[in-house]
């Protein structure tokens, strides 16, 4: 825990009816950052995120603040605020009211408390709905509401769960580059949960990848995305051709019936690796110029590129390329040294 | 093709002419007449001398209206929290007394209060009592009370499984102990569900006369007895008894009207 320290948490452990979700989780969390819990859903991440608001006690572990203790302290007296997956705006309050919520129990007098929401609701673009029930506010406006009524409280930490989860791909692309706004101009920690790489990605400061109760790995996005630790956190984020490979010796790995240069060392020799290479980085050339050479299965056109599945000796292998192939065309695919990441083989992390 | 939903309450109608209507017209014209069918106001004005038994009865039926709500608030938050099957069987426990005959249950009463009844009997084993308990209004509120907690409890519980846990976590979250959870967040939300419970238990208890008559004894009369010794009783005067409907049934939509004005004032309250 260093002094930029902000959220600290140590051997958490929880389980649900003797099932175990979090099984000794540790975790810092730096002031100012956006730091995005990423993950499959059951991977801990939402509990997590419980652990930090204190809606949930750990079974044994501390939660730290600012270096202090909380892990015993209700939700009412901690400095975070939460924004909820379904919004829980209070549906007999109107949109002010709402807002007004946590200064209004913090009796925070009537003239600072209506210049701190109006403030609020110009920050999420929401100045003049004031008087609206948040029942007839649609989905990104509830959504916005919610997170003027955390944010008008000036917590340290925002703690955001899978928020814009139930929006579509337009509005959640506009919301994710508003939050991100918002959390540069106020200065302040965002604790953001979603199952979604993309969002995690485009957003955050810091992801933290996570699966089945453990932390698979904590980086930048350029990191997580272009130096995954394991099998699983290359799978999640974005797309890989995931092989079973022997290291033969340092910058040598053999994996698909075939010996390759690489540019990882360290390992055991004839140690048993996972060799991850993305589909952009394969390239595509006449089948006696490849270093491998297989049969296009299929080829679907994507946007910005298209997605081409091969065989190649029983392996699936998928290419992003953005020219297309003849399904049963035979090509030849090379893949430079810089483009095979490889790492040890998951042990019992991996599920 | 398309249903025409006014239709569909016709049958009611009919019903409702025959047996609610018709009768109610009948019940305010004998209201206003003599046994000669001549308009007189005399019913109504003979009604002051009974004063004291519509207060008591008005009294009564509040004290076990507020202690029916005291009692099942609580628990229908408990209930409506538990997992879903245990809220099945919960639920049939506190439907369970409902199964068995009214009258039963408050004969079951009257030999448990006796003064050489089970309770009584109990306390005697160690020296104490013989306690007075039958014949009292404490008897006839704890009848009232025992017969229809259960319709407190049930409107109570489906309103309150309605109110989303994350509702009352972000009243947390935004600074609210238990208290202001309570009547910031609970209580606003669950008023329809308390409205509802007040009128279902209030009526029947301003209105019982078994009850009254099983436990309460001679002594504690309410408005219920007092109609029925006009039609069934000996002072046969259907004309006063009407009289006495009537004014119950105003007394009943006063308060009525009172709680919930309290319902829709609260919904204002929030506003700006």
């Amino acid at each position: 825990m260093d002094n930029n320290t902000i959220v600290a948490l140590k051997d958490i452990v929880v389980d649900f009816d003797g099932e175990a979700v979090l099984t000794g989780l540790s975790l810092d969390i730096h002031d100012k950052e956006f730091v995005t819990l990423l993950g499959p859903s059951g991977c801990g991440k939402t509990t997590t995120l419980r652990v930090i608001g204190g809606f949930l006690e750990p079974k044994s572990g501390s939660v730290f603040f600012n270096g202090k203790d909380i892990t015993r302290l209700p939700p009412y007296k901690r400095q975070v605020n939460t924004v909820f997956q379904k919004y829980a705006l209070f549906p007999h309050l109107n949109v002010y009211e709402n807002v007004a919520f946590g200064l209004r129990l913090r009796k925070v007098e009537e003239k600072e408390l209506k210049a701190r929401v109006l403030e609020m609701l110009e920050l999420v673009g929401l100045r003049g709905f004031e008087r609206r029930d948040p029942t007839t506010l649609s989905g990104g406006q509830q959504q916005r509401v919610a997170i003027a009524r955390a944010l008008v409280n000036h917590p340290k930490v925002l703690l955001l769960d899978e928020p814009l989860g139930a929006l579509d791909l337009k509005l959640r692309k506009e919301m994710q580059t508003e939050l991100k706004r918002i959390q540069q101009s106020l200065d302040i920690t965002f604790i953001y949960v979603t199952h979604d790489q993309e969002e995690a990605l485009t957003m955050s400061d810091t992801v933290v990848v996570m699966n089945g109760g453990y932390i698979q790995q904590i980086g930048s996005p350029v990191d997580i995305y272009n130096e995954p630790q394991n099998a699983f956190v290359a799978d999640f984020i974005g797309e890989s051709n995931i092989l079973s490979g022997v290291m033969e010796r340092d910058f040598s790995v053999e994996f698909a019936g075939r010996q390759f240069t690489c540019v990882d060392k360290g390992f055991a020799p004839r140690a048993l690796v996972d060799v991850v290479v993305r589909p952009e980085d394969i390239q595509v050339v006449p089948a006696i110029q490849g270093q491998l050479s297989g049969v296009v299965k299929s080829v679907i056109f994507k946007g910005v590129h298209y997605e081409i599945l091969v065989e190649q000796a029983g392996t699936e292998w998928k290419i992003h390329s953005t020219q297309a192939q003849q399904p049963g065309e035979i090509i030849g695919m090379n893949i430079g040294p810089d483009e095979i990441h490889i790492m040890h083989k998951m042990e019992d992390q991996a599920r | 093709m398309k249903l025409k939903s006014k239709a569909c309450a016709a049958p009611y109608l009919v019903w409702m002419v025959a047996f609610i209507v018709a009768p109610l017209l009948m019940v305010i014209y004998f209201a206003f007449t003599d046994k000669n069918g001549k308009f007189t106001l005399d019913n109504l004005s003979g009604l002051s001398q009974y004063a004291p038994v519509f207060v008591r009865s008005i009294l009564l039926a509040a004290i076990a209206t507020v202690i029916c709500l005291v009692l099942a608030y609580p628990l229908s938050f408990m209930l409506s929290r538990l997992r879903a099957n245990k809220q099945r069987i919960m639920l049939m426990l506190v439907m369970l007394p409902m199964w068995m005959n009214f009258l039963l249950r408050t004969y079951a009463w009257m030999t448990l209060l006796e003064r050489n009844g089970l309770i009584n009997k109990f306390f005697g084993l160690f020296g104490l009592g013989p306690f007075n308990m039958i014949n009292t209004q404490g008897a006839v509120v704890l009848g009232m009370v025992y017969n229809y907690l259960p319709y407190m409890i049930l409107p109570l519980y489906t309103i309150m499984v309605k109110i989303d846990d994350s509702l009352i976590e972000a009243a947390e979250d935004l600074g609210a102990g238990l208290f202001h959870k309570v009547t910031k967040v609970l209580l606003p939300l669950s008023l329809p569900g308390i409205t509802t419970g007040i009128t279902m238990v209030f009526v029947p208890s301003i209105s019982t006369f078994i009850i009254s008559r099983m436990l309460g004894g001679g002594s504690n009369l309410l408005i219920g007895d007092l109609i029925e010794l006009q039609f069934l009783g000996n002072s046969y005067n259907y004309n006063l008894g009407s009289a006495m409907s009537l004014v119950l049934m105003v007394l009943v939509l006063l308060c009525m009207s009172l709680t919930n004005m309290m319902d829709s004032e609260s919904k204002e309250g929030g506003v700006l």
